[in-house]
């Protein structure tokens, strides 16, 4: 317990004690490149609170979450039929391995010259550069399930829906949800990317915009919101993953002891 | 040696046998890697019998198993219930793994993992619920009835698989060494557990084990296995009295004799 309470304070102590030195080393500071960390948080407070949130943060996440989700649904999905099917499975393995391959920042310019550079080109290289860590995991998580709980399955007789429902998703879930945990970042980078190629909206192209006109302290509030956001989704993920995953985290923890 | 058929709890001495195994061979591989695992088994399972299975330990028991509760084709030969040939999981059927840490769903709770296969059974809500209940009693787990598999030790886990067995209500019962990896006192429950199980819902139960003093004490025929490939060296009758008791039948005279007369068939270099 003490040594718990121990480990907390300095996981939240560092932060705090980075932030502070930061602002005070940045306090006098000239430098163009590093305002200080006060100016900054004053053009934050300017930029994102609130004038441009509904119109490029609230835009941004928009993307994000859409993109992300239907990366997710496909990536399941796909990881199902293609674990399951043997002939779906020997026609596309090679080329998922091909296709991840690609770092998915990569993408983004292939959609802009297929579908331009408004909104759709954004959730198509999101979803897109997400699929494929949740696809994987999907599959390898699929084949993986243990053989005496697909004879169980089997011997109880089970019906199709349920092996899939009951059985198959489940057993597989934690290793969906690292799947998805990647997917989440990845999301999170090709937003961003596709923001800052061609597009004026968006916390991406204000960022950039910032650092184009030499506006620093704007371009370092945007790193800084983004920050807040990658930080605060994986935060939500997590919960997520632990109140639906709870049996395997309490196993694991039974486990351990 | 006694080949006798009548068990003593069953009531019709001339019962058809339900489970009966004709011939029954499995091969893996083919060609000159071919290995054959089971080689020509016929034995029959009579209504409301308990028989046992005991062999080496490696002699292709959980094969003929799995070629029984319709998992595994087998090379050739059938296995049959009630005349009809296994090709696929019988209805009427349900099997205890081996493996029960691994049979278990982590991700349901003690109840709903005995739930999940009546499901699809379509019964009504209330008897649903009073199969389940009977079965956790009758395992005597009711209390365990919230609680997750991987909080519970071997011994309660391979209750929950046999509660599950239970709820299903299948007139054959099939156990792959069931009470190996339980402490020895859990294990005497378990044993009495089956016995009291075929006696309350007149089934018809079939164990494998590698121990033949629980061979013995739980059946009416045991069946004596060779290495290998697998084979029916003798079945043997168990004609102890029933009620069986851990402690007195135990102690009967034909309890070691009977146990004395298969171990020696199975140490017999065959």
């Amino acid at each position: 317990m003490n040594r718990k309470l121990t480990n907390w304070i300095l996981g939240a102590g560092t932060p705090v004690v980075v932030v502070a030195l930061w602002w005070v080393a940045s306090e006098n500071s000239t430098n163009t490149f590093f305002p200080p960390l006060n100016a900054i948080l004053e053009r934050f407070q300017a930029l994102w609170l609130f004038e441009h949130f509904g119109s490029d943060v609230l835009l941004s996440l928009r993307n994000l979450v859409i993109g992300y989700a239907l990366a997710s649904v496909i990536g399941v999905g796909l990881g199902f039929v293609t674990a399951l099917v043997p002939v779906i499975r020997w026609g596309l393995d090679p080329l998922i391995h091909f296709l991840r391959g690609i770092p998915p920042v990569a993408l983004v310019p292939i959609f802009i010259s297929l579908i331009g550079f408004g909104i759709e080109m954004r959730l198509a290289s999101i979803t897109l550069a997400a699929v494929f860590p949740t696809l994987i995991a999907t599959v390898d998580g699929i084949r993986g399930v243990d053989s005496t709980l697909k004879d169980v399955s089997q011997v109880y007789r089970l019906t199709r829906t349920e092996k899939l429902a009951q059985v198959y998703l489940p057993a597989a879930g934690p290793q969906i949800a690292s799947g998805m945990q990647v997917s989440l970042q990845v999301a999170f980078i090709v937003m961003i990317a596709s923001e800052m190629l061609g597009s004026s909206q968006g916390i991406g192209a204000m960022t950039l915009l910032a650092q184009q006109s030499f506006m620093t302290a704007d371009m370092w509030a945007g790193i800084l919101l983004l920050g807040v956001i990658g930080f605060g989704a994986n935060l939500v993920f997590e919960a997520i993953k632990n109140n639906v995953l709870a049996w395997y985290v309490g196993s694991k923890r039974l486990a351990r002891s | 040696m006694e080949l006798q058929n009548t068990p003593a709890t069953l009531d019709a001495p001339a019962a058809a046998p339900r489970l009966e195994v004709t011939a029954l061979s499995k091969t893996y591989g083919s060609g000159p890697n071919a290995k054959c695992v089971i080689e020509d088994l016929t034995f029959t399972v009579n209504k409301r019998e308990v028989v046992c299975i005991v062999g080496p330990s490696g002699v292709g028991k959980t094969t003929l198993l799995k070629c029984l509760a319709g998992l595994q084709p087998a090379t050739s030969g059938t296995a049959a219930i009630d005349g009809r040939t296994i090709d696929g999981p019988p209805p009427e059927m349900a099997l205890v793994f081996q493996d029960y840490s691994r049979s278990l769903m982590p991700w349901l709770t003690v109840r709903k993992n005995v739930r999940l296969p009546l499901r699809h059974l379509r019964l009504p809500a209330q008897e649903m619920n009073g199969r389940i209940d009977t079965a956790l009693a009758a395992v005597g787990l009711s209390h365990a009835a919230g609680q997750y598999p991987w909080q519970l030790s071997g011994g309660m886990q391979q209750r929950v698989a046999i509660a599950r067995a239970l709820a299903y209500r299948p007139e054959i019962l099939i156990m792959d060494e069931p009470f190996a990896s339980v402490d020895a006192q859990t294990r005497f429950e378990l044993e009495d557990l089956c016995l009291k199980i075929r006696d309350d819902f007149g089934m018809t139960i079939l164990v494998v084990t590698h121990d033949i003093d629980e061979a013995v004490y739980l059946s009416d025929r045991v069946v004596v296995l060779g290495a290998k490939p697998a084979r029916v060296l003798d079945i043997v009758g168990i004609d102890l009295p029933a009620p069986r008791d851990q402690i007195s039948t135990r102690a009967l005279l034909e309890f070691a004799e009977q146990r004395t007369n298969v171990l020696s068939m199975i140490r017999k270099p065959a």
